[in-house]
């Protein structure tokens, strides 16, 4: 019989991150102010306090993330030079569509690849590590005030190891007609990476924009994207914003968007998860004030093995808003797809208008998916409603296609793209749209037909 | 006179195990118009979606050919493709698919299949503009989701509408007159005998004789009980009005051996 060999003591996820933190401290330690380094620190406590979440927190009940948290990633605290040609981001862009971009390259703003059109006097659309490095002390009030690290354990981690990502600031009363496309591409390429992307997007009263954030991967290797986004939208303001996920299959992705809309203010924002092996990705909001909009879409298209975890959470903490929530999921393969949505109505939030719908579609006997929808009202003059739904594909609409001398395989696509086109027929930017149908048409057999039936 | 286009011989069907078709046999050639009549459950749908390729029902025993094929072997959609058409009694809606991109996807699939040239979006439209009229459509109609929000009226227009477009040699026809209303089932009877010629046949399958006063067939067959137990000229639609399927069914009941 074998005697009992002592075990090497493993170190424990979270300490071998914290440990990490040290030496990328360190490294990057060139004078940032101490507000900067009071939030890294504030986030690296809340990660060591939070750990890595496992099976038996509620909101992660779903998702196991050991593989993140067993896997040892770099962390670059300067910047590499690509390991791709340039043009391999052609791929994540939107073909002719004329935007300003911003792409970032393993977590770092790549000047070379980035272009500004010509835009309102008083727009700032650049990369946070520079503004950090340039002028911190006009970020100091904003930076880290959306995005929650004493819950979230990826949002601290975030909050600690952040360099870059984008800073958007839009002045009061100013129109940006043309999208921003927030680029961030990664490559598996030399080992497994991580990088912390952060965003943070500031409009002024009555300011209106497009904005577009890309997270993908150029090549089929394993990464670690941890981004987090803070937006805020002042009075009266509008925000048309989509987040397209194309990272690779065995990339993890995970994700926080934290949302606050001032009085009146718009947002119609649509989470779009095509990539990632393992992805979390979650969507906060807040109504700071009275007569805010919100429109809040997703879709998630999966096959294979992947998984992804889509949580929300919308907080009508004041009187007189509206929100229009709608998660559509096609899982294929293995899949599996969770969504998780609360909308909380705060007492004194009377004439409140909800609407929250959670539908999904399953093309395989081995996909799987969990559906959550929820509503907490301690207000008592709302009109609030939520359903959700898990389903097949309808052989009668099949057979009824067929019937009209189109093939199988094409009547299932069209049926599973009539599906997706709900959430599709609502991106504004229309090269985005064209994209995104290209992107859902191609995994599916029958795509001619497909193009003629729907125009 | 060569082989009808549709013989159905000895036709047996059960659906989940229940027997619904007991052996029907039908003949129909080329330019004629064929009304089977049957009280509620006596597998007159069943035929029709048989026919049309259903592969809910299970064909148990017979035989069906048409245009010279083995009409049972095809796949629904070379059925359609080979000019077999179904007016579904419960047309299915489908959102996020607009009528005219359907319909434009429907007709070059067949056009495909007869190696014709396929339709550009404008020759397409001369040709649903007139069909659309005939059929008293807005516009509009082709911009909204296929069958979505329709009424069920418009949901039978668009049946004829589409037969009239897709031009089938063989139309078959289920309970086309439940649920409109006396203009639009003369609009919709209108559609069909516009569509009547000597190269196509049509089978209509009805409870009631209502459609059959503006559509005359040139045979009536009664249905009950999963077979064909009278057939005759126009006048047995009338008749079966009057008497009721209970008149019908009782020399199929003297017939049938005891026990």
């Amino acid at each position: 019989m074998n005697e009992a060999v002592p075990m090497a003591t493993a170190v424990p996820p979270t300490d071998r991150w914290a440990s990490e933190f040290g030496s990328f401290a360190e490294a990057i330690n060139g004078g940032e102010p101490a507000w900067l380094r009071r939030i890294r620190e504030e986030g690296l406590a809340a990660f060591r306090k939070l750990g890595f979440p496992g099976r038996k927190d509620e909101a992660w009940k779903h998702t196991d993330v050991s593989p993140i948290a067993r896997t040892s990633f770099r962390v670059e605290p300067t910047p590499q030079p690509p390991r791709f040609a340039g043009d391999l981001i052609e791929a994540f862009t939107f073909g002719v569509l004329k935007c300003s971009q911003l792409v970032f390259v393993n977590g770092f703003f790549a000047p070379k690849l980035s272009y500004l059109r010509w835009l309102p006097e008083g727009v700032r659309v650049r990369s946070l590590g520079e503004v950090l490095r340039a002028s911190a002390g006009a970020l100091e009030r904003s930076l880290g005030s959306q995005a929650d690290v004493a819950t979230n354990p990826f949002t601290a981690l975030n909050a600690a190891f952040m360099q870059d990502g984008a800073f958007v600031g839009i002045p009061e009363k100013c129109v940006v007609e043309e999208p921003i496309h927030l680029l961030f591409v990664s490559s598996g390429d030399g080992g497994p990476l991580a990088t912390h992307p952060r965003n943070l997007i500031a409009m002024g009263p009555r300011s209106e924009a497009t904005i577009i954030e890309s997270y993908a991967g150029v090549d089929r290797g394993m990464y670690f994207t941890n981004a987090v986004t803070e937006i805020s939208v002042g009075p009266e303001a509008a925000l048309d914003h989509y987040k397209m996920q194309r990272e690779s299959e065995a990339a993890f992705h995970v994700a926080n968007t934290a949302i606050h809309q001032g009085r009146n203010a718009h947002v119609a924002s649509s989470s779009i998860a095509l990539g990632g092996g393992l992805v979390r990705d979650d969507v906060n909001t807040l109504f700071r004030d009275e007569g805010g909009e919100l429109v809040l879409n997703g879709l998630y298209a999966l096959g294979g093995h992947q998984h992804v975890d889509s949580h929300t959470f919308i907080d009508h903490a004041t009187p007189n808003c509206t929100s229009r929530e709608l998660y559509k999921g096609i899982l294929d393969g293995q899949s599996r797809g969770i969504f998780y949505g609360k909308i909380l109505v705060r007492k004194g939030a009377q004439k409140t208008n909800a609407r929250q719908t959670n539908k999904n579609l399953l093309l395989s006997k081995e996909a799987f998916v969990d559906s959550t929808p929820g509503l907490e009202i301690l207000a008592d003059d709302v009109r609030c409603n939520h359903g959700s739904t898990i389903g097949q594909l309808d052989e009668s609409a099949i057979f009824y296609l067929q019937s009209r001398g189109i093939g199988e395989d094409a009547a299932r696509s069209l049926l599973t793209y009539a599906f997706a086109s709900e959430i599709i027929n609502q991106v504004r930017v229309a090269s985005m749209r064209i994209k995104l149908d290209q992107l859902i048409l191609a995994r599916m057999p029958g795509r001619e037909v497909i193009r003629e039936a729907t125009g | 006179m060569g082989e009808p286009m549709l013989e159905i011989r000895n036709l047996h069907v059960t659906v989940a195990g229940a027997p619904i078709l007991r052996g029907i046999d039908l003949s129909v050639n080329a330019g004629e118009v064929h009304a089977i009549m049957g009280p509620n459950g006596s597998g007159k749908t069943t035929l029709a979606q048989v026919l049309a390729g259903r592969t809910t029902y299970e064909v148990t025993a017979g035989a069906v050919r048409y245009a010279g094929k083995d009409l049972l072997a095809m796949r629904p959609e070379d059925r359609a493709r080979e000019g077999l058409f179904l007016a579904f009694q419960y047309p299915v809606e489908i959102s996020g698919v607009a009528n005219a991109y359907f319909l434009k996807a429907a007709l070059n699939a067949i056009r495909k299949h007869r190696g014709e040239p396929e339709l550009d979006a404008i020759e397409f439209l001369s040709l649903v503009n007139e069909k659309r009229e005939l059929l008293g459509l807005e516009e509009s109609f082709m911009g909204r989701g296929l069958n979505e929000g329709f009424s069920g009226g418009e949901k039978k227009r668009n049946e004829i509408f589409q037969m009239a477009v897709l031009e089938p040699r063989l139309c078959i026809l289920d309970e086309t007159d439940s649920g409109l209303d006396i203009d639009a089932l003369k609009v919709v009877a209108n559609g069909i005998n516009t569509m009547r010629s000597r190269d196509r046949a049509m089978l209509i399958v009805t409870h009631y004789s209502r459609l059959l006063q503006y559509v005359i067939p040139d045979y009536v067959h009664v249905l009950t009980g999963g077979r064909i137990v009278m057939s005759g000229a126009k006048e047995l639609a009338d008749e079966l009005e009057r008497m009721g399927y209970g008149w019908a069914e009782e020399p199929a009941q003297r017939a049938a051996p005891a026990g």
